[in-house]
């Protein structure tokens, strides 16, 4: 039962904040991913709850315990690097093994210890090799087993995975996500890669100069981000955003993007929807993912006539940019379904799929009909 | 404006050999891709074409003519590499203006600045032009390369996986404004990349390169939906393609024996005498469906949330699958489920080459004689 909460901390380089004021609780059991950029402070966050990293203000609590005067060694934490940073002269048994060295326990207790974790991280063949004659992933394998060997209250990983090739990668996830599914160890990982943060996590935490900016689910933060830079940092191909206008068009609403001649229809309570939550008309910007933006090659109710651009295929799908007015509009369509750059085709915005971003604070006006 | 071919091109570097009888051409305003590999012979290829190496057999033309005595410089080629080589103390204007400035044949101050203007104003960094490139981020900087590359109006551009060290979301944005870039000079690329996504987004066709063999060369539907082999089904699509051992019989797929099977009416595609034979299905994720009644039990070995979709992975015996599902579709983790295959888009090949039955049987026969 591990639970990790940190409160208020502040963190600087020099005159360089590197963590502004971040409040955080981690639940037992929780599958954490911290997210952002170089740069950004997740790594110093999770170095921070490791006690390899001092913090200037705030608490950072194990269990309801301060644990920030607390010694790395004395906070029975255990972390998992790029680098697999494994012993060369050792073998694989006595690399997993040496965490438990230092404890005293008895030979058989020991053995059956090592055994039991690389049965779960099927390593148990190589328990005799040498790290060199390991590949990268059977090397942060290793590395895994040695972090969990002894039992730590937390697992934490920074960026564990991100020197291995595609297909590896795709695989260790899978691997990782079980493995802390059967072991049931809170865990915080880092990474600067949305896929692997969508896959993996129970919650993501999204930072951005060390500011935190959203805290959610996978689906939570797809589907309602927080702020611009969470918007266009989650999701492949990055959601559209573009300077629009809401103006009132007979019964119903429209929402004209910048340079366009007319607007994309909408329902009529996006009006008093903007209106309750202050959105001021002229500094709002419509965001919507290339999923959201509907394509048909006939005029219909609600559509209207625009270029297609430049056609991406990727194979199971296209991403078709299309003209609208002086901005693009990049949509996510059936494969060949639009037939090459230059075609006319009708676009109509799911209002369903459609967000609104205050262009000043970059926050998201949380209207969604 | 070039044509550019290669003919039967080999290369090799001690005893090891890079390229092996290399044969392809790139037409004149077109953007072609070479996907592979690290090691595959990419790189290579690329730096045959510029001259910085000379093949061991074979011969390259350029509109024409062969280029075998010709040193890099008259084959007014420009390079964009991964690593943005930039004049760190000059401003990126000095940048851009460094290749118009030879000894030799000066080009007129009024032309330089005007064509400084207009390339900088095509790639967006006209506001960047008095900066000294130290102080530019990685998209910046490598938009200034290409801008050093398109400023002297080369023949070709020679592009060397330029896009591999930007953040995910600049290198979607940067490989729309290339393409742009392209369709509106109307000029030659040759873009060397490992990335599937960056070939089949950007390629009006692609070549595939494994071990310095060009496996096939296509367009990006081509390539997708008609692979010449399981290395090139497994090399774009993501997730990759599955790809399961089997045979056929009485128009159902036996698929790994005593794991599941499959109804498979399309014998039309596998051609006669495909019953019993030692087979490897082919299924793309999106190809695959989780419904209550269909044929095959699997449990769900992983799901994960990509936003617009999810990807799971079943494990059926001892075999394991890939499916891409809605969103909204809720899965746990061991959960059972049943799933079932769209068989109009199962393909074939055959076990011990890995070939494509498509390909080895009328289909070859039929491209060979449309080729160019």
């Amino acid at each position: 039962m591990t639970q990790i909460e940190l409160r208020r901390v502040q963190k600087y380089f020099g005159p360089i904040q590197v963590i502004k004021d971040l409040n955080l609780v981690v639940e037992d059991n929780e599958f954490i991913v911290l997210l952002g950029q170089s740069g950004c402070g997740k790594t110093t966050t999770l170095r921070a709850i490791a006690g390899l990293e001092t913090i200037d203000e705030g608490d950072i609590l194990i269990d309801g315990q301060p644990v920030q005067h607390l010694k790395a060694a004395d906070r029975d934490i255990a972390m998992v690097f790029q680098s697999f940073s494994l012993y060369p002269h050792m073998t694989v048994f006595e690399n997993i093994a040496f965490p438990l060295r230092a404890t005293r326990m008895n030979r058989s207790d020991l053995d059956s210890q090592v055994r039991e974790i690389a049965k779960v991280l099927r390593i148990v063949h190589m328990l005799d090799k040498r790290p060199s004659a390991l590949s990268g992933g059977d090397m942060q394998r290793v590395a895994i087993g040695r972090a969990l060997v002894r039992r730590p209250k937390a697992l934490l990983m920074d960026e564990p995975i991100g020197a291995l090739d595609a297909i590896l990668l795709e695989e260790m996830r899978a691997e990782i996500k079980r493995l802390h599914m059967r072991q049931g160890s809170t865990t915080i990982y880092v990474t600067h890669d949305q896929v692997e943060a969508m896959a993996l996590a129970d919650r993501i935490v999204i930072m951005h100069e060390g500011v935190l900016q959203q805290v959610g689910t996978p689906s939570e933060v797809y589907a309602y981000p927080a702020n611009l830079f969470v918007a266009q940092f989650v999701g492949s191909p990055v959601m559209n955003v573009a300077a629009a206008s809401v103006t009132q068009a007979g019964s119903g609403a429209s929402v004209r993007v910048d340079g366009a001649d007319e607007g994309f229809a909408f329902p009529p309570e996006l009006l008093s929807r903007l209106e309750a939550k202050r959105g001021v008309s002229g500094q709002l910007s419509l965001g919507i993912r290339p999923e959201g933006v509907l394509i048909a090659h006939e005029a219909g109710e609600g559509f209207m006539p625009v270029e297609a651009h430049i056609i991406e295929p990727l194979g199971s799908f296209d991403i078709v940019d299309l003209t609208v007015g002086s901005q693009f509009l990049r949509a996510r369509t059936r494969s060949g379904f639009v037939g090459k750059a230059g075609d006319r085709v009708f676009a109509r915005i799911d209002p369903r799929q459609a967000h609104f971003f205050d262009n000043v604070s970059g926050e998201s006006l949380g209207v969604r009909l | 404006m070039a044509h550019i071919q290669l003919k039967n091109i080999t290369k090799n570097f001690g005893s090891h050999t890079a390229l092996k009888g290399l044969d392809f051409e790139i037409r004149d305003g077109e953007f072609f891709v070479l996907l592979g590999e690290t090691g595959a012979g990419k790189t290579t290829t690329l730096r045959l074409i510029a001259g910085l190496e000379k093949p061991d057999q074979g011969q390259i033309l350029i509109d024409g003519v062969d280029v075998a005595d010709w040193g890099a410089a008259e084959r007014d080629v420009a390079l964009v590499l991964q690593q943005y080589s930039l004049y760190p103390r000059f401003t990126v204007r000095e940048n851009l203006e460094f290749p118009l400035k030879p000894k030799i044949r000066r080009v007129p101050d009024a032309e330089i600045k005007e064509r400084v203007d207009r390339v900088a104003k095509t790639l967006r960094i006209e506001h960047l032009l008095d900066r000294k490139t130290d102080k530019l981020s990685g998209g910046e900087m490598q938009r200034v390369s290409i801008g050093r590359a398109i400023v002297r109006k080369p023949r070709v551009f020679l592009m060397d996986e330029p896009l591999s060290a930007l953040d995910a979301k600049l290198r979607e944005a940067l490989r729309t404004e290339l393409k742009n870039l392209q369709m509106n000079l109307g000029a030659t690329f040759l873009f060397v990349t490992h990335d599937q996504i960056e070939a089949m987004s950007m390629g009006d066709r692609i070549g595939i390169l494994n071990n310095g063999n060009l496996v096939q060369t296509g367009t990006p539907n081509d390539i997708y939906n008609n692979p010449k082999n399981t290395f090139v089904a497994r090399s774009v699509g993501s997730p990759p393609m599955n790809l399961l051992e089997g045979s056929l019989r009485d128009g159902r797929a036996i698929v790994a024996p005593m794991n599941f099977e499959l109804p498979y009416a399309g014998t039309h595609n596998a051609g006669a005498g495909a019953d019993g034979r030692p087979i490897i299905f082919g299924i793309r994720p999106e190809d695959l469906y989780l419904e209550s009644g269909a044929p095959v039990e699997a449990r769900v070995h992983d799901v994960e949330n990509h936003g617009v979709e999810k990807i799971v992975t079943l494990s059926a015996g001892d075999t394991m699958v890939r499916a891409t599902v809605p969103a909204r579709t809720e899965l746990a983790i061991d959960e059972a489920v049943r799933f079932a295959w769209n068989q109009d888009k199962v393909m074939l090949f055959d076990r011990a080459s890995g070939v494509s039955l498509r390909h080895v049987g009328p289909f070859e026969a039929r491209s060979a004689s449309t080729s160019e």
